[in-house]
């Protein structure tokens, strides 16, 4: 005899005790976070709290919710965002992407006056439409600086001097950071005379990080063969400050930026340091230096940043600034990784 | 681990002998992958074999540093994250769309019922098509032999992949339109491609002197 329950071949609704009526879905993208994750989590935003109030770093809470208006005058994809809803007025709010605009807008209407530089740092959730994956959730925390009224090379210098402190406080070894400039393509294509057009859709191939599709964009603009070529070389230059050899006119100023960075670095930060001239950020307001963080252990970057000198212009108070991100959630998974590497070597 | 200490992604299938050849002559010993056609690990050469639409899963994730596919894959799965290093010329085919010979029931069915059904394994590739040219469809998603579907009145077209168009041939079946013309590309992870530049620049190198 068959007591006929969960085997049973006709599926019933009322299962005491089965599995299905007591699961209740998080939305896609989002999780619960339980205690054994969360002591992890917490010994890393903590050592990282550290790093930051140790720097001079005051963190900053701003709502997760925001007037889409207001965040789209900062980017226009951050009007583009995962979750959009209606406040009781009928004015249209939507979940922050990310905390650099939200703090923009702060030191415009809080700051007015203040002394510069300024100095903030948030640990707090952003919200984006991305294919939820390991490490990649719609709803993830982020952890970062952002140095207000300091111009390059110097405050440059300053953020990667605290990205790299935070890195180790956060018990990662093996990390090293990208730093490559925002301004190079748009300024090496206008040089050759390629029009608005050609140069957002080499951009958009250098975002989708597609060399074949660049090369076949290259090809069609009305440029001479070895001037595509010498762009589509340039994109792929990455490594020591080799990278940075001489070139001419704006290649050579690009170049000049980043040593100018890398001269104001100390010796155990400037050896963490890959130049990659071909490094873009698909946020749109990126104006100089940026830069993005790797670890040997894990197959993602785990964060990263950028200069963003007219950013607060928008908002009302017009300063140079920079900034950068970590996602905690890679965060811990390289940290883990890397000890686990440590464990087997 | 392999040439330079990369690890590689390799697509089992019909481009299997050309990648093998190309591995061959850039430096790495395929005779192990070449004499046995179960074993999915070759950790000695750094070659792991897969199925070519798993290739940029596994290269996304880190779990090969590079990997070869076809732009056919690339392109149903746009939202990953690799790097499309180079175009390596071989495994060249077309995506396109065919319906039955004779009438094309595609547009008969458009202009009657304001919507055409398309059988296809790649469903944003054909998603993308449809939309970008104004036409209303409704993708059915098939995982075996899309030419039988037009057959049995299952829909009134299909989106797939042909070399020679000799199955579609034989089944009766005619090319309408060209999507998309695909060979096989080079990818790379986005951190392998930054912390093993120098290695995967002489790979570069090497398959470009190929």
């Amino acid at each position: 005899m068959h007591s006929g329950h969960a085997s049973s071949a006709f599926p019933r609704d009322d299962r005491a005790g089965g599995r299905a009526a007591l699961t209740h879905h998080t939305p896609s993208g989002t999780r619960d976070v339980l205690p054994d994750e969360m002591r992890e989590l917490r010994a890393i935003t903590d050592a990282v709290r550290h790093t930051f109030e140790a720097r001079g770093y005051g963190e900053i809470y701003t709502p997760a919710l925001e007037y889409e208006h207001v965040l789209a005058r900062g980017e226009a994809h951050a009007a583009d965002p995962a979750y959009r809803l209606f406040d009781e007025q009928g004015d249209v709010l939507v979940l922050r992407s990310d905390m650099t605009i939200p703090i923009a807008r702060v030191v415009a209407n809080r700051y007015e006056n203040a002394p510069t530089p300024l100095r903030f740092c948030y640990v707090a959730h952003a919200y984006r439409s991305v294919r939820p994956k390991r490490g990649e959730a719609r709803e993830m925390l982020q952890a970062g600086i952002e140095l207000v009224g300091a111009p390059a090379p110097i405050g440059t210098a300053e953020a990667i001097t605290v990205l790299c402190e935070t890195l180790a406080a956060a018990g990662l070894e093996s990390f090293r950071i990208g730093l490559g400039d925002a301004a190079l393509f748009p300024a090496l294509l206008q040089a050759l005379g390629v029009d608005e057009v050609g140069t957002s859709a080499v951009l958009e191939k250098l975002a989708q990080r597609d060399f074949v599709g660049l090369s076949h964009v290259l090809t069609a603009l009305s440029i001479p063969a070895e001037d595509a070529e010498r762009v589509q070389g340039v994109a792929q230059r990455r490594g020591g400050p080799e990278v940075l050899a001489p070139g001419d006119g704006v290649l050579a100023e690009a170049a000049r930026g980043l040593r100018d960075v890398h001269e104001l670095l100390d010796r155990d930060v400037a050896e963490r340091v890959i130049f990659d001239l071909g490094l873009t950020q698909r946020l749109g307001y990126y104006t100089g230096a940026v830069f993005e963080v790797y670890d040997a252990a894990l197959g993602a970057p785990i964060g990263s940043g950028g200069r963003y000198d007219d950013l607060l212009g928008r908002f009302g108070r017009s300063l140079p600034a920079v900034g950068w991100a970590l996602n905690v959630e890679r965060l811990h998974l390289a940290a883990a990784a890397e000890k686990e590497r440590r464990a087997w070597a | 681990m392999g040439l330079k200490g990369l690890t590689f992604a390799v697509p089992r299938g019909a481009m299997l002998t050309d990648v093998l050849d190309l591995l061959d002559s850039i430096g790495t010993d395929t005779s192990e992958v070449r004499a046995n056609d179960r074993k999915l690990l070759f950790a000695d050469v750094g070659i792991v074999t897969m199925r070519p639409s798993d290739v940029p899963t596994y290269v996304e994730a880190g779990a090969a540093d590079l990997g070869i596919t076809g732009k056919d894959v690339l392109a149903e799965q746009s939202e990953r994250d690799v790097y499309e290093l180079a175009d390596l010329g071989f495994g060249a085919c077309t995506m396109v769309f065919a319906t039955v010979a004779g009438e094309d029931p595609a547009a008969e069915a458009l202009r009657r019922f304001g919507v055409m059904r398309i059988a296809t394994k790649y469903p944003k590739i054909a998603t993308r098509h449809f939309a970008a040219t104004g036409r209303q469809t409704e993708i059915v998603e098939v995982k075996g032999s899309v030419e039988l579907a037009p057959l049995t009145g299952l829909v009134e077209g299909i989106v797939d992949l042909t070399a020679t168009g000799t199955t579609l041939r034989e089944n009766g079946l005619v090319v309408r339109e060209e999507i998309l013309g695909s060979t096989a590309r080079l990818i790379a992870n986005p951190v392998a491609h930054k912390l093993k530049a120098a290695a995967i620049d002489d790979v570069m190198e090497r398959v470009r002197e190929c």
